[in-house]
């Protein structure tokens, strides 16, 4: 009977382990083969050249340059929408009617395909606006897709402000906006930064919404209004068109390298936030 | 009212100290005026042996209180019972005293063989037995009553004591035997003080009823 | 004594309502300036909600609806043009948790001062020095001011947010169970320090803890379900209490 107990423990224990031995080992292998087909052919010349021959040969300096204007854009823009949506849900309109209609359109807008956002995108801004395909049209699609990212980690942030950080500095006579920008909001950084950084990976990775908004162009772009190219729409182009296969992987052994960054300073900002509070 | 258990039994134990005192002091005084009277010896003797006893009694109270004081922390109503309980003690303890000192002067007249009448002692003791019975009473029934009717008792005994005093003070200058004036002089001292010791008691019961310091 | 003395607070016919629910009913009672005021009664009794509407902190609260006059310094602070911002700087708070905000000692003290247009450096930190020499806890801290309030002990997170509270230079200051998670020590700490303020400032304090009450206040009100049931010198209260009910709670036989 005991004998039994304790070969079934073992048991389940070795189940989970080799459950997680093999999450661990098809993590491995996918970064490891990217990068593997893909670091060998990073080069300065790759990093700091721009395409020529639509992506055959050259490097992909103005892919990296369009990659950060449109995301970067998307973090500008939806960031204070996001947070200053997440303080009025939280802090103002609490519990209405209107407020949790509201919340449910945020939510499901979390989980339309990111195909849709292109096609609103596309008809909207680039069309309806008459922005073109633009870094501005991107940048803004992207901002409405990570929107509901930034919007629900503040407002998950501001409900662990503890109230009695509220009293306390209403109790001295402090106005309620001053309370929220002085005390409750610097206690929310590193959520909201969170949310930011899983924001803007959702962005850099993004391919769908941003085909049908910036279009493709591979020279290098001079303003917001100017067609570019991201490195998850080169790389998707490269491979679709069997354009070269060297690039290819070259390209997602960067956006891996990019994003493994992004999750690591995500990681470092919080931890340092911990220690600070 | 019972949500401190421990604080109410305390309180119990120290009541039933206080009942068993004043039933002792009650019993000393009546034995007391008796062996005068009776000219009892032995039972005088009694009283004097069982002395200890009621000083060993007020020490108990006192230490109970004490020890009640610190633990329970009381307040109100409570607290002032428990003050007044002290000083009560102390009261009924020198009631006892002068119990033993009525039963000294009994057996020093049986000795001395001095039958005699005795005048109107027989009169004051039980006015003064009277009033410490009705200043127990009030304390432990909280009476506020009862505890008037002993403070205006008190000034007809200090009457009847000041004219004793001067008619054995006159007997003895005409010439009576002057060992028996004193001696009866004495006593009556000595109930007048248990009486006194009456009103006392009774000003506690007025402190646990009302609390202000009372002074007859 | 007491009819010579000035009323900071005087409350008249107080009801107060939570929706339909009437929290506090026809209170009437004076707070002395320079007086330690204690409200005691045993939870849900209504002397926090009191508390917190001497600074209109009620106001937070949905549905909370006050009638009656509430005079603070004469003036009804319920009226429609009283400057709330001003009778929080004239009527501090200090809580049951203690609650500095998650910055430096030095920041959580002159947060108030700055939101009341104090600007000038100097200034500031003589305020600084000043409050947490107040508090007893200029010795303990002075050479860390930099360094985040919350790597003080409970006591002295307590002590600072006392300090913060004097920082607005208040008239009087309401104490919602500040001791209630603070160890003896501490607690005996807070209790002597709240012996000196009461030279300078009206301290109305809300505690649970009965022998403290009657330690530090000169004046006890005793609160049950939503009514002042009496009021009066402190010695009076515990010593012959008027109400029969009072007795009973302060004797701890309540229910």
């Amino acid at each position: 009977m005991r004998s039994g107990k304790v070969i079934k423990s073992k048991i389940y224990f070795g189940g989970t382990w080799v459950i997680a031995a093999i999450t661990l080992a098809v993590l491995i292998i996918i970064i490891g083969f990217v990068l593997v087909k893909g670091l060998p052919h990073i080069s300065w010349e790759f990093l700091s050249q721009e395409p020529s021959n639509m992506g055959r040969e050259g490097g992909i300096f103005s892919v990296i340059i369009g990659t950060l204007l449109c995301t970067l854009l998307a973090v500008l823009i939806a960031t204070p929408i996001g947070v200053a949506g997440a303080v009025h849900f939280n802090e103002y309109a609490k519990e209405g009617r209107l407020v949790a209609v509201i919340r449910f359109f945020t939510e499901i807008l979390a989980g339309i395909p990111s195909i849709i956002f292109g096609l609103f995108g596309f008809a909207f801004f680039v069309v309806a606006l008459g922005m073109g395909w633009s870094i501005l049209a991107c940048g803004l699609t992207l901002a409405i897709m990570i929107l509901p990212t930034i919007v629900r980690s503040t407002e998950e942030a501001l409900k662990t402000v503890p109230m009695s950080y509220r009293e306390g500095s209403l109790a001295l006579g402090s106005t309620k906006w001053h309370t929220i920008v002085a005390v409750v909001l610097p206690c929310c950084r590193s959520g909201i930064l969170t949310g930011v950084i899983l924001g803007l990976g959702r962005a850099i990775g993004e391919t769908a919404a941003v085909m049908l908004t910036v279009g493709g162009a591979l020279n290098m772009p001079t303003s917001l209004m100017d067609s570019t190219r991201t490195m998850a729409l080169h790389l998707y182009t490269l491979a679709n068109e069997g354009i070269s296969d060297e690039k290819t992987y070259a390209t997602a052994a960067l956006l891996i390298i990019l994003v493994l960054l992004i999750n690591t300073a995500a990681d470092l900002i919080s931890r340092k936030a911990m220690k600070d509070s | 009212m019972t949500k401190r258990p421990k604080m109410d039994e305390e309180l119990a134990a120290i009541n039933k100290q206080v009942r068993e005192m004043t039933d002792h002091i009650r019993k000393d005084i009546l034995n007391a005026v008796d062996a005068v009277v009776h000219q009892d010896a032995a039972m005088a003797q009694k009283i004097i042996d069982q002395g200890d006893e009621v000083d060993d009694m007020e020490k108990a109270i006192n230490s109970a209180c004490f020890h009640f004081m610190a633990t329970q922390a009381p307040v109100a109503s409570d607290l002032r019972y428990c003050i007044s309980v002290r000083k009560m003690a102390r009261h009924l303890e020198r009631m006892g005293d002068h119990c033993e000192d009525i039963a000294r002067y009994a057996i020093r007249m049986k000795e001395a063989d001095i039958t005699q009448e005795l005048r109107d002692i027989p009169y004051i003791a039980s006015m003064a037995s009277r009033m410490a019975e009705n200043a127990i009473d009030s304390f432990l029934n909280q009476d506020q009553e009862l505890a008037k009717k002993v403070w205006k008792a008190d000034e007809e005994v200090d009457e009847v004591y000041r004219k004793v005093f001067e008619e054995e003070m006159q007997m003895a200058a005409q010439g009576d035997n002057p060992e028996i004036c004193a001696n009866l002089a004495f006593i009556a001292e000595h109930l007048e003080r248990i009486a006194d010791y009456a009103t006392n008691i009774c000003e506690e019961t007025m402190f646990v009823l009302e609390g202000e310091e009372f002074d007859i | 004594m007491n009819t010579m003395k000035k009323k900071a607070f005087e409350i008249r016919d107080m009801d107060l309502y939570y929706g339909n629910f009437q929290a506090l009913k026809q209170l009437n009672i004076d707070i002395y300036e320079k007086d330690v005021t204690a409200l005691i009664g045993p939870s849900g009794c209504g002397k926090s909600t009191f508390l917190r509407s001497l600074n209109r902190m009620n106001d937070l609260v949905k549905g909370c609806r006050i009638e009656g006059d509430i005079r603070f310094d004469g003036e009804d602070i319920y009226a429609k043009d009283y400057d709330i911002i001003t009778l929080r700087k004239n009527v501090g708070m200090v809580f049951q948790q203690p609650n500095p905000f998650p910055k430096s000692i030095y920041e959580n003290i002159v947060y108030g001062p700055k939101i009341h247009g104090v600007r000038d450096k100097k200034t500031l930190n003589e305020i600084v020095e000043r409050t947490l020499k107040e508090v007893g806890l200029w010795e303990e801290v002075h050479d860390r001011l930099h360094r985040s309030a919350l790597g003080l002990s409970g006591g002295q997170q307590q002590r600072l947010c006392i300090a913060r509270c004097l920082a607005v230079e208040p008239e009087v200051i309401l104490m919602d169970e500040p001791t209630s998670a603070l160890d003896p020590v501490a607690t005996s700490k807070i209790e002597a320090l709240i012996q000196e303020l009461k030279t300078k400032y009206t301290i109305v304090i809300v505690t649970h803890n009965m022998q403290q009450a009657a330690r530090i206040s000169d004046r006890t009100a005793f609160f049950l379900v939503g009514e002042i049931l009496e009021v009066d010198d402190t010695q009076k209260i515990f010593t012959n209490p008027a109400n029969k009910k009072t007795e009973e709670y302060i004797s701890g036989r309540f229910g």
